[in-house]
């Protein structure tokens, strides 16, 4: 294997193993989803006739807020404990670090909250035919939170209450996948073809891979100095 | 391989604080350097320049490898030299043994190089532990393990061995004779002076 994909490799597997054995973040991520999906029908009053037509956007909503429950952490832990200059050190541009720790929030939050959104929606009411739909928009539209969620923990890097900055310059940024996700369970509801709304959702989520690791590049190395 | 740094002209501020200006220091193979001043005169900020991390008010940093032929910054710091700042870099939540193969094979070290950085920082007993149950200085000697048996030539250090006691500082200091010895060489920021022969370059009081 040559050196770059050594590290590569090397990189991912702590990523991975420090997003999976610190503290059970996916679970708390997934945990959190769910109570979501699940206060929203019964601060409605019980009336699933009601909630049904609004189902796909507050899962979507709830999807976007979950996703950012572990962003903070995502690069501040680095810099704090002095680990960061020794990934800047390493064998790999920083873009390229950048992007294994997105895609490892992506694997680590990302998928598990991808294979619990059918749960959530089948709480919010809605039909069991499109279950599979959600699950598939769940993960695309993942990919592009994780991304574009990233670069927001970059921006905020070293700042006071990088938390609520996150949340400010992130939530904006999550808009178009809301938009395109609960567009294509809306639209195959309606007994329409999800796939238009799904290819702007993958549109995103490539969009947010190819220019999230060079701005937030940027942003830590600026942080960094 | 870095064989000669350079550093030419270097003005280093921090927001709007001028830490030095016009610093000029050459630091060929087989040379260690003690920087030492005050604090805030700029020790640590000048590492952190030199390894890319603050972009200097004026001045360059260049690395020549052995025929005196300017290397590639990025080339030079991401495979020529180690920063080993006073934050050692370790996850808490992980083993040592964890943490010590994931710095040695990101850094690229070979099998014979872990096992001979186990062997000289005397890590063998720690390696099942959580990194939050070791010691200050045995976290130090473990973040110490990254430069054992690595190719990297040129070592920029922040107060290597501050949380260390008597015996590991004077094991440390021989390794770094040996890496001097082998062509290596030692920038170190300091307040004590360090158990091998040093030039001293001083900062100052500070501004």
């Amino acid at each position: 294997m040559s050196p770059f994909r050594t590290a590569l490799s090397v990189l991912f597997r702590r990523e991975l193993s420090l997003a999976w054995g610190g503290g059970g973040g996916p679970l708390l991520a997934c945990g959190f989803f769910v109570c979501l999906t699940v206060l929203v029908p019964l601060a409605a009053g019980g009336d699933p006739v009601g909630l049904k037509p609004v189902a796909s956007a507050i899962a979507w909503l709830a999807l976007a807020l979950a996703s950012m429950l572990s962003l903070e952490r995502l690069f501040e832990r680095d810099l704090e404990d002095g680990a960061l200059d020794l990934l800047t050190t390493g064998p790999l541009p920083l873009e390229a670090i950048f992007a294994v720790k997105a895609f490892s929030q992506w694997l680590a939050t990302g998928l598990p909250l991808a294979l619990t959104a059918p749960v959530a929606a089948l709480t919010l009411g809605q039909s069991t035919d499109l279950l599979p739909l959600t699950a598939v928009a769940a993960m695309i539209g993942g990919l592009g939170f994780a991304f574009t969620g990233a670069l927001g923990a970059a921006l905020a890097l070293g700042t006071r209450r990088g938390g609520l900055l996150i949340a400010i310059v992130v939530l904006p940024l999550f808009i178009p996948p809301v938009v395109f996700g609960a567009g294509a369970l809306e639209r195959a509801a309606n007994g329409m073809d999800p796939a238009p709304a799904l290819a702007l959702l993958a549109a995103y989520a490539l969009f947010a891979m190819v220019i999230s690791p060079l701005a937030g590049a940027a942003a830590i190395r600026n942080a960094q100095g | 391989m870095i064989a000669t740094l350079s550093v030419t002209g270097l003005s280093l501020a921090r927001g709007e604080r001028l830490l030095f200006r016009g610093l000029d220091v050459t630091l060929p193979a087989g040379e260690a350097v003690a920087l030492t001043g005050a604090n805030g005169a700029g020790k640590t900020s000048l590492l952190r320049a030199i390894a890319g991390f603050i972009r200097p008010e004026s001045g360059t940093v260049t690395f020549l490898d052995t025929d005196d032929g300017a290397i590639d910054p990025h080339e030079a710091r991401g495979h020529g030299l180690h920063l080993l700042g006073h934050l050692d870099g370790l996850k808490t939540a992980r083993t040592a043994r964890d943490e010590l193969m994931f710095q040695s094979e990101w850094l690229g070290h070979s099998h014979r190089g872990i096992a001979e950085a186990i062997e000289t920082l005397g890590l063998a007993p720690l390696l099942d532990l959580e990194v939050r149950q070791l010691s200050a200085g045995q976290r130090r000697r473990l973040a110490l393990a990254r430069l054992v048996g690595s190719p990297r030539s040129l070592w920029l250090l922040d107060e290597p061995l501050s949380p260390l006691d008597a015996r590991w500082r004077g094991i440390v200091g021989e390794m770094m004779a040996r890496h001097l010895h082998g062509g290596g060489l030692i920038l170190a920021a300091v307040h004590d002076p360090l158990p091998i022969p040093t030039r001293t370059l001083d900062l100052g009081a500070g501004r």
